[in-house]
């Protein structure tokens, strides 16, 4: 219709032509090409649907600040939404499609938004569909907010991410440098080349696939050559440089966070690549020359496609070779458009620009070139006008500071520039405010006391040449800063236009309504400013909040300053004291798939197994994951369930004896003088007496009282103690441990060393315990009841001579042993206790297993002890030492902690026997099945010995103040309520004649 | 992304560290009051400036380390062992 493309020029490789699809349909372009000038230069007009009002959107860019050539790219599990079509370049085998739009950009039917604009405004939906009378009267409802959200949500958006699962892989890396430069224009490459020629170690990176920043958008050779021999020189001096990378986001201790396109460009990439790098690098300088975007302002209909930004048409016509349009209207308030201009009329467009401000010298009006560009000043653009495309647009003129309604003029292309923001972004993210700028009307970056630089038009530097010495004088800063000598060039002053720029932000003429946008990409008018401000909501932060004003995927790149300038305009104040929102990482969007890098799926954490992991899955092992470790969960026989395996398990190991892997405990050996002292100080219940050759179970505090970790300590010697731990703990009591010895107490002489992975462990269960282990180890007469009494400990050695320590122990509540022995000999201890095992009939258990034996005898794990119970409420009090002072002992019996209403741990039995309840119910009296009730349910299980569930749990008062009541187990979201009663935690052989017998 | 300076192991990245808290705190002995206890474990200022800070080198010597920390600015002032026999010696060795 009107782009097409150029016969010469370019940098594009002609002689390349590269196959691709855009909405089904095959479409050829150039190497070298976005697909935003590859279409362009195809004639394509209707790029994408608008957010809200599925408006027809164009291109209106040339980079990353596009925010209507928004396309989705790639199928099936490889659909990638919300791309800009200005920054993807084009490759064979290329597919886009266009998005928020059905049944495509061409043709929407979400288009009809648009005629009932009026309803959509800010804080449309939520005014309309929260508390709708009447069904919703007199009440803050959310009901009805909650059923039409959910449609609303579908009718506005985006692209739409895949569902599937990601096939590609990325990478994490880490990076150094002495200097990183951001930007490949003409300030980042003379920064680079200065600095590595200094013999710095300099990293640049670009985020486009071709270096050279505005370099490219020029119509001579020689800023190309420049760039080329900039690049060269880099290259000699052993610089890296990285294209396709964008810094996203910049962090403490001078990191970047870096994103490396690595295979996006490419049809068929070598499958070991990744698709992207997410590096971290650490630089001792950074130099940001991240650029400047230019700005277009608010005017009717300025969204229609055919508008785009003056700097784009550069861009198209000298770097694409395509020529955006033939009749050309350029606006501009600033003298950057004029060479712009000049440049479409070079090859062939008929041009007339217009500038808002009324005295234009002559030097900048020489820059329109001998080709007849025709200058209109005092004049700007009041209204586009066209369907899907532009067609014309209405003039305003200017009258006083105002402006009235001027002629109309037919035109294919419009071209904008309000003026021009830096790319403060980088900065922002180390918390520098940028400064307001009041000759050019933009924020520039502030000094920061960190090892971080700003140049270029970044720093509000305007023109090439100055640029390139802002490079140098950056240089120079980064060279003093990591401590090299050298000359110092001066930085140029901001700015660098003959003729100041005049402030435009909006144009408007009484009478006249019109829908003007400032964020196109969330369809945010200057009228929905205006309403935030009628409203109340005149914080930049409220404004952004209420509007969406800056929040799509731009962040704000187009609208932000045009919105603050109106909301300024409407406050009667000036736009620095508006204030600026704060830009976060990252810069541009990045794939969660790069933040996730190759931790996902079974590498998302570290994968602990115990030594004789193999041998249980030989046994029939299935296994679950407690913490990083895997377990044994059940040993399901032929046929069985996990129900009917455990309870059997359980069931076997009372009858007759049972084998469990708890390897995983954790396991310290406390070694040295003062070994006692600090266990004694350490433990609540008394240590100081323990004998040698005898364990004790332990309960540790923190300091305000709440329980740690409780465990068994075994003593060998004066001075050699072996301390276990929970599973979940065991590497918080060895950094507790760590902690008191190293700061808290020093003046002990005690070493902590974690064994944890030295010894593997077994629990021997059951009334053959005894006789099964004696059959496996070289002198049965160290095990018999009065050499190993209950909770005796001995070091010995196993029938096959591997040493190994057993202690009288029990979780189960049968007579029980703990054996341990060096990892390597796991699988010959576990073969041994097996085969003498099975003699008897015994089995091997696994967690489930164990979870129902321990349930029945009321022991505590860590879901009784979750960092909230007192030893008190765990039914542990009476363990506690009155006699010593150890960690916790001063804030144990704080009035709070010692009420008698706290939660106590009790045993829950279902009232009727045959039903059956969930751990996470909730207990509640029966005539009050709400809020908190009364207590909670920690843990279920069948009873094998019982023959029906049971549970434990806590419940204010503790099972006493609960006898003969009947209690509801509320479990609204899953199986609803059960009614049950409470019972003594010890629910099976309370006086403990098994384990000690 | 802060960079600690371990007196054992040289530089180190934080992600190698556990953070402790105040470091400053000076713990009772076991057997004092309630209150003194409540003190210490309860009434903590929330330090914007410079802060001494324990962190342990989990990922590396296992040290318990005082860090000298700037709470709005990340920057480390100064890094040493927190058992005092251990930074008397470290120091010790330092000057020599």
């Amino acid at each position: 219709m009107s782009a097409s493309r150029l016969k010469t020029g370019g940098h594009i490789d002609r002689t390349r032509e590269i196959e691709f699809r855009w909405d089904n349909t095959r479409y050829t372009g150039f190497k070298g090409d976005t697909l935003a000038s590859a279409l362009l230069a195809n004639g394509e007009t209707i790029f994408g649907r608008s957010f809200k009002y599925h408006r027809p959107r164009g291109v209106m860019s040339a980079g990353v600040e596009e925010s209507g050539a928004i396309v989705t790219t790639g199928k099936a599990n490889r659909r990638d939404p919300n791309v800009k079509a200005t920054t993807q370049e084009i490759f064979p085998g290329l597919e886009a499609r266009g998005q928020n739009a059905w049944p495509n950009v061409r043709r929407d039917c979400g288009a009809v938004n648009n005629l009932m604009g009026r309803f959509f405004s800010a804080g449309f939906y939520y005014k309309t569909f929260m508390g709708i009378p009447p069904f919703e009267w007199g009440r803050k409802g959310t009901g009805i907010w909650m059923q039409y959200e959910k449609l609303i949500r579908r009718a506005a958006g985006m692209g739409k991410a895949s569902r599937e699962p990601d096939p590609d892989h990325y990478e994490h890396g880490h990076l150094f440098c002495d200097v990183l430069v951001v930007g490949s224009g003409p300030s980042g490459l003379a920064a680079a080349v200065k600095c590595a020629e200094q013999g710095l170690d300099v990293l640049l990176v670009e985020q486009d696939f071709e270096f050279g920043g505005d370099y490219l958008n020029h119509s001579s050779e020689e800023s190309l050559r420049k760039r080329d021999a900039a690049l060269a020189k880099l290259n000699s001096a052993g610089a890296r440089v990285m294209s396709r990378t964008t810094a996203f986001g910049l962090y403490d201790y001078g990191v970047a966070g870096l994103l490396q396109r690595v295979t996006d460009h490419l049809p068929n990439p070598e499958p070991s690549l990744p698709r992207q790098r997410f590096l971290t690098l650490r630089a001792r300088h950074t130099i940001l020359a991240t650029g400047a975007l230019e700005r277009h302002f608010a005017f009717g209909n300025n969204d229609l496609p055919g508008i785009m930004n003056a700097h784009a048409a550069d861009a198209y016509v000298n770097r694409f070779g395509v020529l955006p349009g033939q009749q050309v209207v350029v606006a501009t308030n600033n003298d950057s458009a004029y060479n712009t201009a000049n440049q479409l009329a070079r090859v062939g467009a008929s041009v007339t620009l217009v500038d808002a401000r009324t005295a234009i010298p002559d030097s900048i009006s020489g820059l329109l070139g001998t080709r007849g560009v025709e200058l209109v000043t005092g004049s700007t653009v009041l209204n586009a006008v066209g369907k899907r495309h532009i067609t014309a647009v209405e003039l305003a003129d200017a009258v006083g500071s105002g402006w009235k309604q001027g002629p109309t003029r037919d035109c294919d292309l419009l071209l904008v520039s309000g003026g021009w923001s830096p790319v403060v972004n980088l900065l922002s993210h180390r918390g520098v405010r940028p400064q307001w700028d009041h000759d050019n009307c933009c924020f520039v970056p502030a000094p920061t006391n960190e090892a971080i630089t700003s140049t270029g038009s970044s720093l509000g530097i305007w023109g090439n040449s100055d640029c390139e010495d802002a490079g140098r004088a950056a240089a120079d800063a980064a060279i003093a800063s990591v401590g090299n000598q050298t000359n110092t060039v001066a930085m140029p002053a901001a700015g660098g236009w003959e003729t100041p720029l005049q402030p435009l932000y909006e144009v408007n003429v009484d009478g006249v309504s019109k829908k003007s946008f400032i964020d196109p990409q969330h369809d945010v008018t200057a009228d929905d400013v205006r309403l935030a401000h009628q409203e109340g909501f005149v914080s930049v932060e409220h404004l952004k909040r209420y509007t969406t004003l800056g929040m799509a995927t731009d962040q704000g790149k187009m609208g932000n300053i045009i919105g603050m300038a109106l909301m300024a305009e409407a406050l009667g104040k000036e736009v620095p004291d508006v204030g600026t929102t704060t830009f976060r990482p990252p810069y541009t969007p990045i794939s969660i798939g790069a933040l996730a890098g190759r931790a996902f799926g079974a590498h998302f954490k570290a994968l602990r197994r115990t030594p004789m992991h193999d041998w249980n899955l030989e046994h029939g092992a299935t296994m679950v994951d407690a913490g990083l470790w895997q377990r044994p969960w059940y040993f399901a026989r032929e046929g069985e369930t996990i129900t009917e395996a455990y309870i059997r398990e359980a069931t076997t190991t009372r009858k007759t004896v049972g084998l469990c892997d708890v390897t995983s405990l954790g396991k310290i050996a406390i070694q040295g003088p003062d070994a006692t002292e600090l266990i004694n100080r350490v433990y609540s219940n008394a240590f100081a007496k323990l004998p040698i050759g005898k364990a004790r179970y332990g309960i540790m505090l923190r300091d305000d009282g709440i329980v740690m970790d409780d465990g068994t300590t075994w003593r060998f010697s004066d001075t050699d103690y072996f301390m276990t731990t929970t599973t979940a703990h065991a590497a918080k009591v060895m950094v507790w441990l760590e902690e008191l010895l190293q700061m808290r107490w020093p003046d002990l002489k005690v070493h902590v060393t974690s064994v944890s992975e030295q010894w593997a462990g077994v629990a021997v269960a059951g009334p053959n315990s005894r006789d099964v282990l004696a059959a496996c180890i070289a002198d049965a007469s160290v095990v018999t009841n009065d050499a190993l009494p209950f909770m005796g400990v001995v070091e010995t050695t196993l029938a096959n001579g591997a040493p190994c320590r057993i202690a009288r122990i029990s979780f189960s509540g049968e007579m029980a042993f703990e054996v341990y022995v060096g990892s390597d000999h796991a699988n010959g201890m576990m073969d041994l206790l097996h085969t003498q095992a099975m003699l008897v009939d015994g089995c091997l258990y696994g967690t489930e297993a164990l979870g129902a034996l321990r349930i029945e005898k009321g022991h505590v794990t860590g879901v009784e002890l979750d960092g909230r119970a007192t030893i008190d409420d765990a039914g542990l009090g009476k363990m506690a030492s009155d006699k010593k002072s150890y960690i916790g002992s001063a804030l144990r019996k704080r009035p709070e902690l010692m009420r008698e209403d706290r939660p106590r741990l009790v045993g829950i039995f279902p009232k009727d026997r045959s039903e059956k309840f969930k751990a996470g119910s909730i207990l509640c009296r029966t005539d009050k099945v709400a809020g908190h009730g009364e207590g909670w349910i920690t843990a279920v299980t069948h009873s094998p010995e019982l023959g029906h569930w049971i549970g434990l749990g806590y419940i204010s008062g503790g099972h006493e103040h609960w006898a003969d009541s009947t209690l509801v187990a509320a479990d609204p979201v899953r199986t609803g309520n059960t009614e049950v009663e409470i019972v003594s935690p010890h629910m099976v052989d309370p006086t403990g004649e098994r384990m000690h017998g | 992304m802060i960079r600690i300076n371990c007196p054992f192991c040289g530089e180190r990245d934080h992600s190698e560290f556990g953070y402790g808290g105040d470091g400053s705190i000076e713990y009772p002995p076991l057997d004092a009051s309630a209150e003194a206890w409540t003190q210490a474990v309860f009434e903590r200022e929330n330090i914007r400036g410079v802060q001494t800070e324990s962190w342990q080198h989990v990922s590396g010597c296992r040290q318990w380390l005082l860090v000298e920390r700037d709470t709005m600015t990340h920057e480390i002032h100064s890094v040493r062992a927190a058992h005092s026999g251990v930074a008397a010696v470290v120091e010790k060795e330092q000057q020599s």
